[in-house]
């Protein structure tokens, strides 16, 4: 085990270089650069800006300058666009924010989404199923940023329950309206894998045997049926963990929040180099990490699997 | 006065001052009932870039800017010059010395006195290559002497044409006569910055734990992307004459959630979204608001060998235009007070007479014929050779909007095909700047009060002229305007020439469309640069 662990840390550090190569390549493709604006600047102006942030070096020479230094220093460097602030500010700022409103929408999407999925399977065909699937088709068909807005016009402006927007240090006012609206379409994908996976194992031998034998329904669900219903869906959850706690940009843009996701996007529109590559490395970092989070948990689940 | 009537006058001034307390404040002047919680808050549209007055960049960023620091001289409600850190300016015979007195009683946020080198330190800043700001233009625009010299590098930041003569003298000299250079002291570029504190924190110094300012107001909170707070600076001159406490300005990115929560309660002021202004002022009309901004829109035209030939056929630009029915644009996309241009200088800008051009005299029945009849007379459309343009545009609903409107008008009209293309905001920037397109969006807003700085656009040097239009009489008029005393008759032949060649083909002058909360008093609506100041506002008590 501990070996296959250092095994894959150590297939993720050329994942991570790779990464680097091919986002500062597609970077440098884009037209544009940060310091464009309407007002074209004069040359030495231009120059002045690119040779204080290093953008007059080489491709290549910039490319590892900013390695060296994020795997030496952890330094990401400072951020083209504001001025004050580096990317570690940038990322401590924000990632914070992302990270509370991401993992609760978590916590909230797998327990209804598995909810939601094992009433479906074990009373199949039943009205409870189709209530089910019926949230979670619904769930699934109301995008966040259709569903973002209606969140607000309902509890803000005519319930005057919760505030629109804004963050207000993660007071939990500000958090309930991010966190529906996040959770809502993985809370439905989560049911509906659920639900299928734990329909085939219903139907498999040893659940029969166990029903047979005169187990009580719940004991047959909790002890054996619920370990292997829940395999489809951890090979899910690894990534969605990731995209929910790194942020989205809907998300950040309806609630103000002042998350990571708004800027991982507006840092691509500005051209703001330094961020662009902090928040994709950070996000490279984490999927690695939760993919074999996932993993070893596929192993303490399941005993067919030993590494 | 007798001692005696001091003695009363005084006993009242004791009285007034505690029935003031007792009773909720009113105002000073006007006497209304004050609200007690002296909040405003805003939208923003995004997050700015810096707060540090000399690589601060977008308007937003300006108003924050205008509440921390304050400047030589100050804009009133009107757009007036008014007095700032200095108490007035006096002008040399041949106009290229300003000397600005500085008022004795500035200081900083941390009590040091603001003195005539905190100007010159803030402005050497700016052009220093060192300082590397976005912003250096600026100080080029102005014409401080050796100025370009010195953005470039070339010379000392100390060769700039400016000079502390004593704490309370500033002396500037210019490199040629600027009628508007006094006007260009309320922009945020010009503005002083504490050396001592600058250099002690680097580019940190713009923090609220750090900055120190001059202004009516200090940062207090900060965070980037959701909210920047900033309350009243009891060190401030004129504190006593400010009655806002606290100004909070939230970032919304999308416009409709902003008015949403303008709607909820949670907001003062919001921009209103296109096309929602005839709606929103049936239903609350005191709060929704349209009054006018000192920018245009247009289309570039590209002239070069890389757009379309057709497009260098004077005809077909004078048909394209003729054939935009300006009033739809505004009445029907945009509704929200925008008024249809037919040149390029925005029709309040100060001092300025919009020319009567032919087109505009016309009706759009008018418009049309005259336009078919140049298109075929140029031998393109029906009859003639096919045309088929693209309009590029910046990804937005709005532009889009027009874009396609414009795109039916041609059709119909001229049998002109039009295809649109968006492309996100820098993609776009590089594809006009350099050319790469036929036909593209383009907005301008006045960097001060005055004709030139729409006209410069199209003069040949300019480096925003993105039609590459160049024309030698054009370009002599806006030379002769710069030491005219009366340059409006000169900028009256330089909007015929562009009425003529159209090198762009102006659309509308913008209108500034705004949800207010009527408890906010005192708005400046008739400043076309909408330069607002907080502590001339106050909110009355509902």
């Amino acid at each position: 085990m501990f070996s296959y662990i250092i095994r894959r840390l150590a297939v993720a550090v050329p994942t991570i270089l790779i990464l680097i190569v091919m986002s500062f390549m597609l970077m440098f493709a884009a037209p544009g650069g940060p310091f464009n604006s309407e007002r074209p600047l004069s040359p030495t102006v231009m120059a002045n800006i690119e040779a204080r942030y290093g953008l007059d070096q080489p491709y290549w020479k910039q490319m590892f300058d900013y390695t060296v230094n994020v795997v030496t220093r952890f330094d990401f460097g400072p951020s083209f666009q504001y001025r004050d602030r580096t990317v570690n500010d940038v990322i401590a700022q924000g990632f914070p924010v992302t990270l509370k409103y991401g993992f609760w929408s978590f916590v909230v999407a797998v327990v209804f989404g598995l909810g939601l999925g094992v009433v479906a399977a074990i009373r199949h065909n039943t009205w409870l199923d189709y209530l089910a699937v019926g949230i979670s088709i619904g769930a699934q068909v109301l995008p966040n940023f259709v569903m973002a807005p209606i969140l607000v016009l309902v509890f803000t402006l005519w319930l005057g329950w919760l505030p629109g927007g804004g963050w207000n240090g993660g007071q939990w006012q500000y958090v309930i309206l991010p966190v529906i609206a996040l959770s809502t379409s993985y809370m439905a994908s989560i049911a509906r894998i659920m639900r299928s996976s734990m329909l085939e194992v219903m139907n498999a031998g040893f659940i029969r045997t166990a029903r047979a034998k005169g187990l009580p329904m719940h004991r047959v669900i909790w002890k054996h049926a619920m370990k292997p219903a829940l395999l489809p869906v951890l090979s899910y959850l690894g990534p969605a963990f990731v995209s929910m706690v790194t942020g989205s940009v809907v998300i950040d843009v309806y609630f103000s929040t002042g998350g990571i996701g708004q800027f991982f996007v507006n840092s691509a529109f500005s051209r703001d180099y330094s961020v662009i590559m902090g928040i994709t490395i950070l996000v490279g970092v984490l999927t690695i990490l939760f993919n074999l989070v996932v993993d070893l948990l596929y192993a303490w689940i399941d005993p067919k699997i030993r590494y | 006065m007798s001692i005696k009537a001091t003695l009363l006058a005084s006993g009242a001034a004791v009285f007034i001052a505690m029935s003031g307390a007792a009773l909720a404040a009113t105002h000073p002047v006007t006497g209304e009932t004050l609200a007690e919680d002296q909040t405003f808050t805003y939208r923003i549209l995004d997050e700015f870039p810096s707060y540090d007055p000399q690589l601060a960049e977008d308007v937003s960023g300006g108003e924050l800017i205008r509440d921390l620091f304050e400047g030589l001289m100050n804009q009133d409600a009107e757009g007036n010059l008014v007095p700032g850190v200095a108490t007035g300016y006096t002008v040399s015979d041949d106009k290229l010395t300003y000397t600005f007195t500085l008022r004795d009683n500035a200081k900083w946020s941390n009590g040091d006195p603001v003195v005539a080198g905190d100007f010159v330190y803030a402005w050497r800043r700016a052009a220093d290559p060192a300082t590397a700001s976005e912003y250096a233009w600026f100080i080029e625009l102005m014409a401080l002497e050796n100025a370009s010299a010195v953005v470039a590098g070339e010379m000392p930041t100390d060769a700039l044409g400016v000079r502390a003569e004593d704490d309370h003298t500033l002396v500037v000299t210019l490199s040629e006569p600027l009628p508007y250079f006094a006007q260009m002291t309320t922009h945020f570029t010009t503005f002083p910055t504490h050396q001592a504190t600058v250099e002690a924190f680097g580019d940190q110094w713009t923090r609220p734990e750090n900055i120190v300012s001059n202004g009516a107001y200090v940062l207090t909170e900060h965070i980037p992307a959701e909210r920047s707070v900033r309350e009243r600076n009891p060190m401030y001159w004129d504190n006593e004459n400010t009655i806002i406490e606290k100004v909070v300005a939230l970032v919304i990115n999308d416009e409709n959630q902003a008015l949403t929560r303008y709607l909820a309660g949670e907001l003062d002021r919001t921009e209103v979204p296109a096309g929602q202004y005839p709606r929103l002022h049936e239903e609350y009309p005191t709060e929704a608001l349209s009054f006018p901004l000192l920018c245009s829109y247009y289309f570039n035209v590209n002239l070069t060998d890389s757009g379309p030939e057709a497009l260098r056929d004077v005809r077909v630009r004078q048909a394209l235009s003729l054939a935009i029915d300006r009033d739809v644009i505004v009445e029907n996309v945009l509704a929200g007070g925008q008024v249809p241009a037919y040149t390029l200088t925005h029709w309040a800008t100060a001092g300025f007479e919009v020319p009567q051009v032919a087109a505009a005299t016309m009706t759009q029945e008018e418009r049309n014929a005259a336009a078919q009849a140049l298109l075929a007379e140029a031998g393109f459309g029906t009859g003639g050779a096919p045309l088929s343009l693209e309009i590029l545009y910046n990804t937005s609903e709005a532009h889009q909007k027009i874009a396609v409107a414009i795109g039916q008008m041609w059709k119909t009209t001229l049998g002109v095909e039009t295809t649109l293309a968006n492309q996100e905001w820098q993609t776009f920037l590089d594809a006009r700047g350099n050319q790469n397109y036929e036909l593209a969006r383009a907005g301008w807003c006045g960097d001060y009060n005055e004709a030139s700085t729409f006209l410069d656009i199209v003069s040949t040097n300019s480096g925003y002229n993105d039609s590459k239009f160049s024309n030698a009489d054009f370009d002599a008029l806006m030379a002769q305007a710069k030491t005219s005393d009366d340059p409006l008759p000169l900028y009256t032949q330089a909007e015929q020439i562009i009425a003529t060649e159209l090198p762009v083909l102006p659309i509308y002058h913008y209108a500034s469309v705004y949800m207010l909360n009527d408890a906010i008093k005192n708005w400046p609506v008739n400043n076309v640069q909408q330069n607002w100041y907080a502590r001339d506002l106050y909110k009355v008590a509902e």
